[in-house]
């Protein structure tokens, strides 16, 4: 039987055809954001090691607008960060059973988000008291 | 076929992930919102003397270490693989330059943490 | 007939004998309460133009036959239906990723010859038991390890749902990988070496970046996109060489 001749579609702006890919390009955008503001701590501690005044001034740049705000894209997509990774850490997590049932995904997605807010609480807390 | 090397990169990644998931959001919110501001925190929470001291301990060595090494090498797998996603194949220079400037950060870090003594 | 409405069905014509490329073409369907998706493909074929080309086989979501894109979503066509669509047009094509073979069928050879056969789909026996030794045993709980992943009814949707597969198509893909794993999980078999080099390479489950837009779609439920990433730790356990370490019971 001779070959048919198929027809490839392309793949071009694949992600932007369903709401569920968007969601995905945005959750691995967020590491972006992460690689930026890792960047700027690492600037941080370059300036602590020049001394006061150098790290003042760095300081002061967190202070301006420009930099609040993106502080504010990247709390909130690297807060969707966090999200989406408790979500889908039952799919790596291995097979628990209790009393031969299957772990609920919810109790895997809900530990760590009770880990995240425990964790967090203990960051401000030692930030602000100690 | 030959066997992947990603198991490597994808255990920092995992690493970097959970960690990030656990304090990204708060940090973020501290050091780049409301220590700024001034508001739900002093200002002085970070001041020059209360960071140096805490850069100075053992166990804040540690913490800003494993922040920002593992901040980074999560982020640059993501980003290397992003590439792939939006059709930009960079191969072996963009595996090279992604996780060589995650290591060059972490050497970075190290290095600094090292200069500010105990 | 109080119960008739039309809808708008527009689907993607192509005839390689003909066309270069592509194109769609419009159909007004009469549709009730129950009609899916699939019965309105057919009313098209059987009264308004019988060159329409398309899968299907038992009409009740189990053979795997029907897999279309409707509304740029994988579904089984038989098991949508068009009043949940309506009064919006309906558009149905081929299933994402795979090449076009003829109007809403596609080429499904690179799964069927390739994908599935390479992941060695059966049982690999620690020795082959004559049939006088009887039958395996094998506990609920044993079962239960692989029972999921045997669902698959192969329909190809999960492939449609992968970016990764489309963008890539050397991937392995969410059903073979996650029929990898049901043999893997399956007490009675010893094969995780035979299969080890395709799980561990670049091919295998490293081509996942769990999107999961597989697990979404699947009408089996059978979470292909868990297979692939539990296998990324073990994977990742035998790269360290820590594998047998830490499952000394063999194989599972």
């Amino acid at each position: 039987m001779a070959q048919a001749r198929t027809y490839v579609r392309p793949m071009q702006g694949w992600w932007r055809r369903n709401p569920y890919f968007v969601r995905y390009m945005i959750r691995e955008a967020s590491s972006v954001f992460l690689a930026i503001y890792t960047l700027i701590l690492l600037v941080g501690l370059l300036r602590l090691t020049q001394g006061e005044a150098a790290y003042e001034g760095w300081r002061a740049v967190l202070g301006s607008p420009p930099s609040i705000l993106f502080h504010w894209l990247a709390l909130l997509t690297v807060g969707y960060h966090a999200y989406t990774w408790w979500k889908v850490a039952p799919k790596t997590a291995p097979d628990i059973r209790i009393g031969g049932r299957p772990l609920p995904e919810i109790a895997i997605t809900g530990g760590g988000w009770a880990a995240t807010v425990v964790a967090s609480v203990l960051v401000y807390v030692i930030v602000r008291w100690m | 076929m030959k066997r992947s090397n990603e198991p490597l990169f994808w255990s920092l990644f995992g690493a970097g992930g959970v960690l990030s998931a656990l304090i990204a959001p708060v940090l973020i919110l501290i050091t780049g919102i409301i220590a700024p501001i001034g508001v739900w925190m002093p200002q002085q929470a970070l001041s020059y003397a209360r960071v140096l001291a805490f850069a100075t301990h053992w166990f804040g060595k540690l913490l800003l270490l494993a922040v920002i090494a593992l901040f980074l090498f999560h982020a640059v797998h993501r980003i290397y693989h992003g590439m792939h996603d939006i059709g930009v194949h960079g191969g072996t220079a963009a595996m090279t330059a992604c996780y060589g400037a995650a290591l060059l950060g972490t050497v970075a870090a190290a290095y600094l943490l090292l200069a500010i003594g105990f | 007939m109080a119960d008739t409405r039309t809808i708008e069905i527009e689907v993607l014509r192509y005839n390689p004998e003909r066309d270069t490329e592509p194109r769609f073409q419009s159909f007004q369907v009469p549709f009730s309460h129950d009609t899916s998706v699939l019965q309105g493909l057919q009313y098209i074929k059987d009264h308004l133009d019988g060159s329409l080309t398309f899968r299907w086989s038992c009409r009740m979501a189990i053979c795997g036959s029907c897999g279309k894109m409707v509304n740029g979503v994988p579904q089984l066509s038989c098991h949508v239906f068009l009043r949940d669509y309506y009064p919006g047009k309906v558009r149905v094509e081929p299933l994402n990723h795979f090449p076009v073979l003829r109007d809403l069928a596609i080429d499904q050879s690179d799964f069927f010859e390739s994908k599935l056969p390479a992941i060695k789909p059966y049982i690999v026996p620690k020795q082959d038991k004559p049939l006088a030794a009887g039958t395996h045993r094998q506990t609920p709980q044993q079962f239960q390890q692989y029972y999921p992943y045997s669902q698959c009814i192969n329909c190809l949707l999960c492939y449609a749902a992968c970016p990764q597969y489309g963008l890539k198509p050397e991937f392995t893909g969410p059903a073979a990988l996650a029929l990898l794993h049901r043999y893997n999980a399956d007490s009675r078999d010893r094969g995780w070496d035979e299969r080890a080099e395709l799980l561990n390479a670049e091919e295998g489950v490293w081509g996942c970046t769990l999107v999961g837009y597989c697990s979404e779609v699947c009408p089996k439920h059978v979470d292909p996109a868990r297979a692939i990433n539990q296998n990324k730790v073990n994977s990742t356990m035998d790269y360290f060489g820590v594998r047998k370490l830490l499952m000394p019971k063999g194989d599972d």
